[in-house]
């Protein structure tokens, strides 16, 4: 069989990348910076480094002019993300989240679209209390952003809960075994001493290498028939395959990913495409080689086009395959076959296997506040005292109260009456289907208004979709402040992404089961637009609708849009 | 021959700046000036309109060789656009003078002769973060007159936005009206603004080159009118100048437990002068809601007229309340006046009392008036007996050779509740809540001399100054960068909290960045658990600090009396014995010392 030579984009390497070359591993000068008293705020290149740790520099940005003009520096704070695979968390740790985000943080703790933790508003000199609080609770934010493999993450499953056990188990080995070796965010923030001798540089990171991947790398693995971890949107999927009740193996799909560049068609969201199939002790060894033929072969000019989906498509799906099993030295099976169903939650009570029950709450853009008129951090606080099973954060920013006990259902209901915290079934299919990213005030990123502003926005079209007898029709709605796709807006079948203040481009035709692309529809609306617009589509969906048809199919067989059949022809 | 007023057709202030420049000039100089102001004059004649920018008559004036480029950039495009052209023209030999907008001081303007201009437009129409503040003040009212500047700009969008490129628009069209002529067309730059920007550069690069081979030999510059004139101002304590209010703004930010006020205040015109370490002193009103409960607990008319002075001016009663006495200190002498008039007669045990001091501690001639009230007279005969408003002295936070013409103030808003009700400090409150920019408030100038730089800028100096202390150290620093002194600084700061008290914050930060000011320590007290203040880092500084008063440094202080200073005071002898391994007494000594000689001086209140 003739080899087709694999090569990297030409060019001088980006900014980044001289950054980790100068870093000696992930160090830089954080040390320092982090000790500095005239600024919360810590150098550019320093908050690249950050990243690797998990955490990086944000600031208020609704006082970001405020202050200017106050000659006050911005409000600086950082982020702080944990690494938790599988969105698996015990009651103990739940604890500590709560008291760390109202010691140190804003007050809240964000539940993320990737099954994790976030903190916002920590200042800097609380940093290395905050990391140790979450190292003593048996976590740790290591590569929780940063050029290497993110969170990994799991369908939670709760009802085949046999399966998840060893999935997970599976998402966990992932999780550890591609972490990076340095041992610099145990000497920054855990007071670990220097090791004197300075190894040889392969040994360092024998896989990442010391300029770590191009970009970051995501690895999700799906459990059919859901697809609540949006599989195509991975780096890296893993699609499960149970005959008989028994985990028998992974299919591998490759090269997705959400984000892109307004205005850059070079750049754009790309389904992963499913390349064979592997037996389960064999996904670490595919993980690793995958991981350095991006690390090998990824731009490292542009960071724009430096996703492995862009690898990709450059080098070919073939050829990126071919690569892979010439790496592993065996060759992957035939892919089989699978069906997905939604990329949503389940939402209530449901009993597992054995005796135990699980809850699935809904979290209105995963942020865990006391409102008013909806103390739910308080409620989870004291649900967290109590509770003897664990949590599963879902890849739709909602938690699972997994693993009760039936002789603790009834403590728990009480609880969750008591607070008035909710699974969602007052509202309306689309609300429970909506996921929005953080941006505004602390994403350094965003263009426009993203969670604070989706629910108000679904006030508005829940009563469009009331008035044409919609409202328990599950629509998933995605906004994201930016084209970054935190919030895997490219796979909602009515995406939004911010451009401006209270502008948006309006995405619509995406699969209900995260297996298509949606499409361009308006670009640079706002809500009175929006809403026009849903004040047609929608009651056409009513009407016009066959049995079971869901809204980004509807659209496309309706002609208001094209479908979008690969990532390649998402601007067309 | 001395220029007088009676032996030349100057005023009194052109002859005195006539006098301070002739003696200066060389003969080449002299030579040149009478041909220029000839030349200038037969101009004048020629074309019936005032003389335009000063031309040498010899030859055109050079092209600079000097370049200032200033960016506002949002995702860094622009910064990365500016970047490059100034590599590029530094390749050619220019002089480059590279600064975002929010970095560049706008006092600077004026200087600079060949402008470009890097600016990115986002959302709808507006500037990019960094370039807010320079927009506001180029298209405001106090943007300086630009004739001879030269400048071109290079605008970034996204013409997806209906408002395409705006920024570099505003900002080319403002230039023109300012007078600045445009060296090469603007170019606006779409989503893939290489080429376009590319484009740009290379006009650019030719139109400066063009210049620079056009341009003939050195021309002589004419010497600016040096230093400020030292004529006596005719505004003083007993006839303030009405300054009017540029700005006004809280330092401290949302949810500090402070409000500290930022005040710029114009003194065109007034002649005023000051040095750094002088105070402004502020007539400041009370406030009408007060005035108007006093009216409402006496039943006074507010519109009755009445005589404010021995001159016998006049003004109605609500007016004369709020501007002209003082309603807010009760003193002694006050209530030995006011005893004998109210009706309730306890109040002349009172003041026979020792009661008396802890009484007229935090009340007003509000309280007395509730308490042992009414008052027999007329209100007339009331205010008679009231003292005039003093006038609060604030030190003074600005440099005029860094403001010229400009006094700024830092003002604590003092609030507090005592005896039930609500007080409020009658001149910071007055500012904090009433003056708004536009207003005039009056104001003259205090000088202390006991508060002032080293004359030989070679003189490390270390300043102590927490809250409002921090105040003449602004103008200190200033000066020294006007001036270019190179003495060393280090500044002990301090307040409550770092995110929301940090006083003038990113102006230290710049200092410290350019050198000017070589070393900040701050105390925020309430970040940490056990209280650190600036006496604890000086302290912890000890060594380094003895090291510079044995280099002759001079210690400032400025700020709370009662504890700082003492504080301050007390350490700074514990580090002398420390480090200098004295008695205690010595240690004293060295530090009266200090003070004789004028390296240790305090501004405290």
């Amino acid at each position: 069989m003739a080899t087709t030579k694999l090569s990297r984009p030409d060019g001088p390497p980006s900014d980044v990348e001289r950054i980790k070359h100068e870093s000696n591993y992930l160090r830089g000068t954080l040390a320092e910076s982090m000790l500095e008293p005239l600024s919360s705020g810590i150098s550019d290149d320093d908050n690249r480094l950050m990243k690797f740790h998990g955490s990086y520099l944000q600031d208020d940005r609704d006082l970001r002019n405020e202050r200017q003009k106050q000659k006050l520096e911005p409000a600086y704070q950082f982020m702080l993300r944990v690494r938790m695979a599988g969105g698996v968390a015990q009651p103990e740790q739940w604890l500590v989240m709560d008291e760390l985000a109202n010691k140190y943080g804003n007050g809240t703790l964000k539940l993320t679209t990737r099954q994790t933790f976030q903190m916002h508003g920590i200042l800097k000199w609380n940093m290395k209390k905050t990391i140790q609080e979450i190292h003593q609770s048996m976590l740790d934010t290591i590569a929780a952003c940063g050029d290497v493999n993110r969170n990994v993450m799991c369908n939670p499953n709760p009802y085949q809960s046999d399966v998840h056990a060893e999935v997970y188990e599976w998402s966990r080995r992932l999780s550890d075994d591609l972490l990076p070796r340095t041992r610099a965010y145990h000497e920054l923030w855990l007071d670990e001493e220097k090791v004197a001798s300075s190894p040889e540089q392969d040994e360092v990171e024998p896989m990442y290498g010391p300029l770590y991947l191009p970009r970051k790398f995501k690895i999700g693995i799906a459990v059919p028939p859901s697809n609540d971890i949006d599989v195509y949107s991975q780096d890296l999927g893993y699609i499960a395959v149970v005959e008989d009740g028994k985990l028998v193996g992974f299919n591998v799909a490759i090269g997705g990913g959400m984000g892109m560049a307004h205005g850059d068609k070079e750049t754009y969201p790309q389904l992963s495409k499913v390349i064979g199939f592997c037996k389960p002790e064999q996904i670490v060894d595919v993980a690793e080689k995958i991981i350095t033929i991006q690390r090998d072969y990824g731009n490292r000019s542009h960071r724009k086009n430096a996703r492995f989906k862009y690898t990709v498509d450059r080098l070919g799906l073939k050829n990126v395959k071919a690569e892979l099993e010439r790496r592993l030295g065996w060759k992957l099976q035939k892919a089989k076959s699978f069906h997905f169903n939604d990329n949503g939650d389940r939402y209530g009570w449901v009993q597992g296997v054995g005796d135990s029950w699980h809850y699935t709450m809904f979290v209105q853009g995963g942020r865990i506040t006391d409102d008013a008129d909806y103390p739910l951090m308080t409620g989870l606080r004291e649900i967290a005292k109590v509770h003897t099973g664990d949590y599963r954060l879902t890849a739709n920013q909602n938690l699972i109260i997994a693993n009760v006990t039936p002789e603790k259902k009834a403590e728990i209901s009480e609880l969750i009456e008591r607070y008035g915290l909710t699974d969602g079934k007052r509202f309306s299919g689309l609300r429970r289907s909506s996921m929005a990213c953080v941006s505004l005030p602390t994403c350094g990123l965003a263009m426009a208004e993203a969670e604070r502003y989706l629910p108000v926005l679904v006030d508005k079209i829940d009563d469009i979709l009331d008035a044409n007898g919609l409202r328990d029709e599950e629509i998933t709605i995605r906004m994201t402040g930016c084209p970054n796709g935190c919030a895997r807006h490219a796979l909602g079948e009515i995406g939004f992404i911010g451009k401006a203040p209270g502008k948006y481009n309006m995405y619509l035709g995406a699969a209900f089961n995260g297996s298509r692309l949606s499409k361009m529809y308006r670009e640079n609306i706002g809500e009175d637009e929006i809403l026009r617009e849903l004040q047609v589509l929608i009651p056409r969906y009513a009407q016009e609708r066959e049995n079971g048809e869901h809204f980004g199919d509807f659209v496309i067989r309706a002609g208001v849009i094209a479908a979008t059949t690969d990532g390649t022809n998402f601007h067309e | 021959m001395q220029l007088q007023v009676n032996n030349s057709p100057f005023n009194q202030e052109q002859v005195d700046l006539l006098n301070r420049l002739l003696p200066s000039l060389t003969d080449t100089q002299r030579i040149w000036l009478s041909g220029f102001l000839a030349a200038s004059a037969q101009n004048q004649a020629a074309s019936g309109a005032p003389a335009a920018a000063p031309l040498a008559t010899s030859a055109a004036p050079a092209a600079s060789k000097e370049v200032t480029i200033l960016f506002g950039s949002q995702s860094g495009n622009a910064h990365g656009l500016a970047k490059k052209t100034a590599k590029t023209l530094e390749a050619s030999g220019f002089q480059v003078t590279l600064s975002s907008m929010s970095d560049f001081k706008t006092n600077q303007l004026k200087k600079v002769e060949q402008l470009l201009v890097v600016v990115s437009t986002h959302g709808e129409g507006e500037p990019p973060d960094n370039a807010i503040s320079f927009h506001e003040f180029l298209l405001g009212k106090r943007a300086p007159k630009l004739d001879g500047l030269r400048y071109s700009v290079l605008s970034l969008g996204d013409s997806s936005y209906e408002l395409f490129c705006k920024t570099g628009q505003d900002f080319d069209k403002r230039l023109e009206e300012l007078g600045a002529v445009r060296l090469f067309d603007r170019v606006d730059c779409d989503v893939d603004f290489d080429e376009p920007a590319a484009q740009w550069l290379q006009g650019v690069v030719g139109s400066l080159n063009q210049a620079q081979a056009g341009s003939g030999a050195v021309a002589p510059t004419v010497p600016t009118a040096a230093a400020a004139a030292t004529t006596e101002s005719a505004y003083s304590r007993t006839n303030p100048f009405q300054a009017e209010v540029l700005a006004n703004l809280n330092l401290n930010g949302r949810g500090s437990n402070k409000e500290t006020r930022h005040l710029e205040l114009s003194l065109e015109g007034s002649g005023l002068n000051y040095q750094p370490g002088d105070a402004l002193g502020v007539y400041p009103q009370n406030d009408p809601a007060l005035v108007d409960e006093l009216l409402a607990a006496t039943q006074w008319n507010p519109e009755e007229q009445v005589t404010i002075n021995k001159q016998g001016e006049v003004r109605q009663l609500r007016e004369a309340l709020i501007e002209y006495f003082d309603i807010t200190v009760l003193s002694k002498s006050l209530l030995e006046k006011l005893t004998p008039l109210a009706a309730n007669k306890e109040a002349l045990e009172l003041l026979a009392s020792d009661r008396l001091k802890p009484y007229i501690q935090g009340r007003d001639l509000l309280d007395f008036i509730r308490e042992y009230g009414p008052l027999q007279g007329s209100a007339q005969d009331i205010v008679s007996l009231l003292r005039k408003m003093p006038a609060r002295l604030y030190s003074i936070a600005s440099s005029l050779a860094a403001n010229p013409e400009e006094v700024h103030l830092t003002i604590g808003a003092v609030r507090y509740e005592a005896h039930g009700r609500e007080r409020k400090g009658v001149c910071s409150v007055y500012t904090a809540e009433r003056l708004q920019p536009g207003d005039k408030i009056p104001v003259y100038v205090q000088q202390n001399t006991n508060f002032k730089l080293p004359e030989n800028p070679e003189t490390p100096v270390i300043m102590v100054g927490p809250g409002t202390g921090i105040a003449p150290f602004r103008s200190f620093m200033q000066e020294r960068e006007e001036t270019g002194a190179s003495g060393p600084s280090w500044l002990f700061f301090g307040d409550q909290h770092f995110v929301t008290d940090f006083l003038y914050q990113t102006e230290w930060q710049r200092w410290i960045k350019d050198g000017v000011l070589t070393r900040m320590d701050v105390a925020f007290s309430r970040d940490t658990e056990d209280k650190v203040y600036v006496q604890h880092r000086m302290l912890q500084q000890s060594k380094e600090l003895y090291a510079w008063l044995e280099q002759g440094a001079a210690v400032y202080i400025c700020g709370d009396e009662k504890q700082m200073a003492r504080d301050v005071h007390r350490t700074l002898v514990d580090i002398v014995e420390q480090e200098g391994g004295v008695s205690r007494e010595q240690a004293e000594e060295y530090v009266a010392a200090m003070q004789k000689n004028k390296r240790y001086q305090r501004d405290v209140y």
